[in-house]
């Protein structure tokens, strides 16, 4: 579907890679990780068919790709109900905006942020 | 009094079921609450003032979400302001397609979803299904786990599964921290069965996340959403929480659906006095605007509860319709036990099963019963035959392909020596060759030794927190000798990097080309379109395990019959005399057919008939008629040549009558149509009724035993007899006088 070759998350052209890279251990599985140019273009193609929520999920999870899975735990606790107080889901926000350059996730944090506090499930204060 | 039919009914299966009256304020009511609201929505500016009778600042959790992100607002007035009749139609009619539908479904709420649903009955929603399923191509899913976690077990059984078709199969545990292995081992097992079949391990979100992120699974459907807040907070998220999930989930390249079902808020008590479809199709709302690409709903373990009430199965294909008019992969449920009456269960699946959908089941249990750790499965091993024949009865595709016990070992042994190499080459603990072999021919898990279970969880734990990856599973199978699972499970994590597969519906074709709603959209518009059974699919749905070719039938009659020549024919027979019973038997009896569809020996029948007549003292003469293979022709052409007048008429299946030359032919004295049910006694009594007839002697017809199924049993072998009879018949060949051959007594 696309002409451009699809590139893995470390740079690796998709159509190059072989599994003699992997029994060598040239290659490791960090090397086989989706990237975000791809999911992008994953997310223009669902948006064409007429998916326009999915490609704004895959939009998001390009933004992910950079962040470790560590902190995506994390990010997931602070969205659960309760586990974040109003300050702090915008103070996530900002964090995803400004260091992990993820402007979409972070409105959508925002967004979030503003409708837990309205409907009252952010954390209480202590 | 008591009615002793009443008596018997009560102790039918179906009657071990709870049937209840509607409660809407408790939330049981399938789609008709006082309390839902009436279709409502006032945009101001783009932004959503009020929905479904609810100001925004009213909103709860979900109200804001569906505002925000799954409503169209730019053809949300317009969809609004529709008859709700009219869009019900546009899905039923085969001249709208599913595109045209989606443009005025985008911009519904879910009270207006639930008023055009609620135009339609059952076979409407089912042609809405076959056209607005996203994916052309039906599939299933299969569910394998067992109860003692043994991975040779589960990789086995994986391997039969993706043989067996299924394009995704899920396992779960009984003790969380098994879940690396039982992943691994239906990742192994899956691979070695078929390329290309999608697998994940239904556990807590966290080991989820991680056994997805280290390539272990490729695909997750335990984000569950529902249709209200207090419902949400019960189940420890939000809207926005599972929709960061799903998010985190793409990002490496993991399919992910959610999951819903009516029931689950009135299970929980947060019904708020709604309707389960109307909470169903806010939590579906949920999953579209959280940008998941496919929804498993039909109410998944909650099923009896809608089926306690009035119309619940129908609200449950609603639903299923639901989910796929949004636009949804839809993975239809059929999964939980339905029902303790197999016609109820069956029933209630043909709704999804003859429209199609996604995913059939979503879990069908690949394993018996006993070891479905997912609550028990709605279907499973022991019914697959009965799944076949109905695929095969209806040409309808359910997703599942008969294959053969050769093909099903070979496969498991592969698969088990797989997972025990890889045990091997990773230091986990020893699978054993008596593991191994115990997995290749076992029913359940019972059949299988035990093993040491704190090692395994101990390792299972090492393989889910250190550096092990499924680099490493690879590594292992290629160098042990199993380049084929190496190179599958190599191409998966490619696809992971490609991300075809996270489109809406999609699974993986035995060369990993994807099918989905990008690649292989439902075009279905009325006959001639959509998905087809035909061709090689349907020729491979044809072959059960237990058909055979007709063509061959008579040969392999001939193998039990008796070989040697016993019937001797002499020259045209001409019309007797005096008192004798004339046997007449057909074209074919002890030429080409030596046996009775009942089993029997053509020559035993004989002579019992011969041993009945001369019991009474009356000659016996035989015949063999050409002309003729009907019953009744044979024999009344019989009696005309009896010196009594009386005769017995036999075919070469053993269907017998007693005849008299001033009868019309279709009239008789005695009639034994059910050759099945008769034995060589029967045919001593047919002989000596025969004679007793013959000498005018007062007679008791013959009792025999009534068998109302051997019809259903033996009608293609009638059939089959009946053609072979009547390649013989040549109606210009007169009777010709037959001699048995040998002696009768030595039978």
């Amino acid at each position: 579907m696309t002409t451009q070759p699809i590139r893995t998350l470390s740079g690796k052209n998709i159509d190059e890679i072989e599994l003699q890279q992997i029994l060598s251990g040239e290659l490791s599985a960090e090397d086989l990780r989706i990237s975000a140019e791809t999911l992008r273009m994953q997310a223009e193609a669902a948006e064409k068919a007429g998916y326009r929520q999915v490609a704004q999920n895959l939009r998001r999870a390009a933004e992910l790709t950079g962040i470790s899975n560590r902190e995506l735990f994390e990010i997931y606790d602070q969205l659960r109900p309760g586990r974040a107080s109003y300050e702090q889901l915008l103070a996530l926000a900002q964090r995803l905006e400004t260091t992990h350059r993820a402007p979409l996730t972070a409105a959508f944090v925002r967004h979030g942020a503003e409708v837990y506090h309205r409907c009252g499930i952010t954390r209480k204060a202590e | 009094m008591k009615s002793k039919r009443f008596e018997k009914l009560a102790e039918r299966p179906v009657n071990q079921e709870t049937f209840i009256n509607s409660w809407p304020e408790t939330g049981l009511t399938t789609d008709d609450s006082p309390d839902d609201p009436r279709p409502s929505l006032t945009l101001e500016n783009g932004t959503v003032m009020e929905m479904d009778g609810v100001a925004r600042e009213d909103f709860d959790l979900i109200d804001h979400f569906i505002a925000e992100y799954a409503l169209d607002r730019k053809t949300a007035a317009e969809a609004m302001a529709k008859d709700s009749v009219e869009i019900a139609r546009m899905l039923v009619d085969i001249q709208v397609s599913r595109a045209t539908v989606l443009q005025w479904t985008r911009g519904c709420t879910a009270a207006k979803i639930v008023d055009i649903i609620r135009q339609m009955n059952v076979l409407e929603m089912m042609m809405g299904l076959t056209k607005m399923r996203a994916r052309k191509t039906p599939a299933n899913q299969a569910h394998v786990t067992n109860r003692k976690e043994h991975p040779a077990l589960l990789a086995a059984d994986a391997a039969e599964a993706a043989l067996r078709g299924f394009h995704e199969i899920e396992t779960t545990v009984g003790v969380t921290r098994y879940a690396p292995f039982n992943a691994l081992a239906i990742l192994v097992g899956s691979q070695t069965g078929r390329a290309g079949v999608l697998t994940q391990c239904a556990v807590e979100e966290a080991t989820n996340l991680r056994l997805g992120f280290k390539g272990l699974t490729s695909y997750s459907e335990t984000l569950s959403v529902y249709g209200t807040q207090r419902t949400f907070i019960d189940g420890d998220d939000t809207p926005w929480s599972k929709a960061f999930l799903q998010a985190a989930y793409a990002s490496r390249g993991v399919k992910t659906r959610f999951t819903s079902g009516t029931g689950a808020a009135a299970l929980m008590g947060h019904s708020e006095g709604k309707s389960m479809l109307y909470l169903e199709a806010r939590a579906l709302l949920v999953t579209r605007g959280a940008g998941s690409q496919g929804s498993q709903n039909g109410s998944i373990s909650c099923i009896a509860l809608p089926e306690s009430l009035p119309g619940g199965v129908r609200m449950v294909l609603a639903e299923n319709l639901i989910a796929a008019m949004l636009g949804l992969e839809l993975a239809s449920g059929n999964d939980a036990l339905a029902s303790h009456s197999e016609m109820r269960k069956t029933a209630k699946l043909m709704l999804q099963f003859i429209p199609g959908t996604d995913f059939i089941t979503s879990g069908y249990g690949a394993i018996p019963r006993y070891d479905n750790m997912f609550g028990g499965g709605n279907f499973d091993v022991s019914e697959l035959d009965d799944w076949y024949v109905l695929q095969r009865d209806m040409q309808v595709d359910g997703g599942i392909t008969p294959v053969k016990e050769k093909q099903v070992l070979a496969m498991r042994d592969r698969a088990a020596r797989a997972i025990q190499a890889v045990f091997k080459a990773l230091e986990f603990p020893p699978i054993t060759d008596a593991e191994v072999l115990a997995a290749v021919s076992a029913f359940d898990s019972r059949d299988m030794p035990d093993r040491d279970r704190v090692a395994d969880i101990e390792a299972a734990q090492r393989l889910l927190g250190g550096p092990l990856s499924v680099v490493d599973v690879i590594q292992a199978l290629e160098k042990t000798g199993f380049a084929e699972i190496a190179a599958n499970i190599f191409e998966m994590q490619r696809q992971r990097a490609i991300g075809d597969y996270l489109q809406p519906a999609a699974v993986f074709d035995e060369n990993f080309k994807v099918l989905s709603a990008l690649t292989d959209a439902n075009n279905y518009q009325g006959p001639g379109t959509g998905y087809r059974l035909e061709g090689k699919r349907w020729t491979q749905l044809q072959d059960l395990p237990a058909a055979w070719e007709p063509r061959s039938y008579l040969k392999s009659l001939a193998g039990s019959g008796t070989k040697k020549e016993w019937l001797t024919e002499k020259n045209p027979t001409t019309a007797g005399s005096g008192p004798e019973v004339v046997i007449a038997v057909s074209p074919a009896f002890g030429t080409v057919i030596h046996r009775s569809i009942g089993g029997l020996n053509l020559r035993e029948v004989l002579v019992s008939l011969m041993e009945g007549i001369r019991q009474e003292q009356v000659k016996v003469r035989l015949v063999r008629i050409y002309h003729t293979a009907d019953c009744a022709f044979i024999g009344h052409a019989g009696a005309g040549l009896s010196g009594s007048k009386v005769a017995v008429g036999i075919q070469s299946k053993g269907t017998a009558v007693i005849h008299q030359k001033d009868l019309a032919p279709l009239e008789n004295l005695e009639l034994f149509p059910q050759a099945p049910n008769l034995n060589l006694d029967t045919y001593r009594l047919i002989g000596k009724n025969a004679a007793r007839y013959a000498l005018g002697k007062p007679v008791i017809p013959v009792a025999v035993k009534i068998d109302s199924t051997a019809r259903l049993r033996l009608i293609v072998q009638t059939t089959l007899l009946q053609y072979h009879e009547n390649q013989l018949v040549d109606p210009r060949r007169a009777p010709v006088e037959l001699i048995l051959r040998g002696k009768e007594q030595s039978l």
